[in-house]
């Protein structure tokens, strides 16, 4: 049991990383993508857009943590 | 031109977790002897050459939609990390990898475990966990990059080309591949999968791109100018109003 909860950690650890906001982002993202170009639509930008926001707002997190702990 | 950028792409993931691989190697072998090393290799890649030969043939079977789908997720989430990091490693907001610091930290790990037996199972434990856990990484790159196109021998193809390259430099330099510039690969690799993430995932969920399969320039474009558009906003905000928002 133990190999296999670290076996699930490594996969965890390699894929989604340190912020599992961003992989969050990215399912419901890719799911409302899905829905709505089943539904008649073609929502091309909002992948590039989900991205954008995700990857802007997780390293300013970041930033901004070590900015509180410098001042 | 897909086909060019699946090779290329396959090529600079695999050789950044080979460098890393043959780090762990090299400082089993230099402190503990070759033998065991050598075995620990062999063992790794045996494993993941049987791991590689039961997924591969499977993924044939996918349909091409809902590969894309699940793969594109998959590389999306996994390239984002990567440009994550590129992102803050470039900013000086994490440690760059530095293959000679790890590869002194491995040494003296090494020789604190001063047993030398017959048979090393610490020095052929050691190289088969670095080999096979650097190598599934490789085996994940090279099965979602290829997987995407239903051409995994194209990836695998990028692959070996970095596995001659870095075990010939490696060979040649008998020191850990500190002079390749890794940080800057990293960055190439993150834009590489979260570009490749973005084109597949969204044609996988039913999605048509205007200017079709020309459109994957312009979303690699998109991502470049996003990666270093934050590196140079975050080079340029003050701290104190960093802190303050």
């Amino acid at each position: 049991m133990k190999y296999v909860a670290r076996f699930g950690r490594f996969w965890y650890d390699f894929i989604v990383g340190d912020d599992w906001t961003v992989a969050v982002v990215v399912i419901i993202a890719m799911a409302l993508t899905t829905f709505l170009a089943h539904h008649g639509r073609n929502p091309w930008f909002l992948l590039p857009a989900a991205v954008a926001l995700t990857l802007t707002w997780s390293v300013w997190r970041v930033a901004r943590q070590h900015a509180r702990k410098r001042t | 031109m897909h086909d060019l950028l699946v090779v290329a792409a396959a090529f600079a993931a695999s050789a950044v977790e080979m460098v890393e691989a043959l780090t762990i190697v090299l400082a089993v072998g230099m402190t503990r002897g070759w033998r065991s090393a050598g075995w620990g290799v062999a063992a790794a890649l045996a494993a993941l050459g049987v791991i590689v030969v039961v997924l591969g043939p499977a993924l044939s079977e996918i349909p091409i939609d809902a590969l894309r789908l699940v793969v594109g997720t998959l590389l999306l989430i996994f390239g984002l990390q990567w440009l994550r990091k590129a992102v803050l490693r470039a900013t000086g907001l994490k440690a760059k990898h530095d293959e000679d610091a790890i590869y002194a930290e491995e040494v003296a790990q090494l020789r604190a475990d001063g047993r030398r037996p017959t048979h090393d199972w610490y020095a052929f434990t050691v190289a088969f966990k670095g080999v096979f856990l650097e190598g599934l990484e490789v085996a994940f790159i090279v099965v979602t990059i290829g997987g995407a196109q239903h051409s995994v021998g194209l990836a695998a193809l990028g692959a070996l080309g970095a596995l001659v390259v870095v075990l010939i430099a490696g060979i040649k330099v008998h020191a850990p591949l500190s002079r390749v510039p890794e940080n800057t690969l990293k960055f190439a690799v993150g834009v590489m999968l979260t570009s490749f993430g973005i084109f597949w995932g969204a044609e996988g969920a039913g999605v048509s791109w205007p200017g079709a399969e020309a459109s994957l320039l312009v979303v690699i474009a998109f991502v470049v100018a996003l990666s270093f558009g934050l590196v140079a906003l975050l080079r340029t905000v003050a701290p104190e109003e960093l802190a303050a928002s």
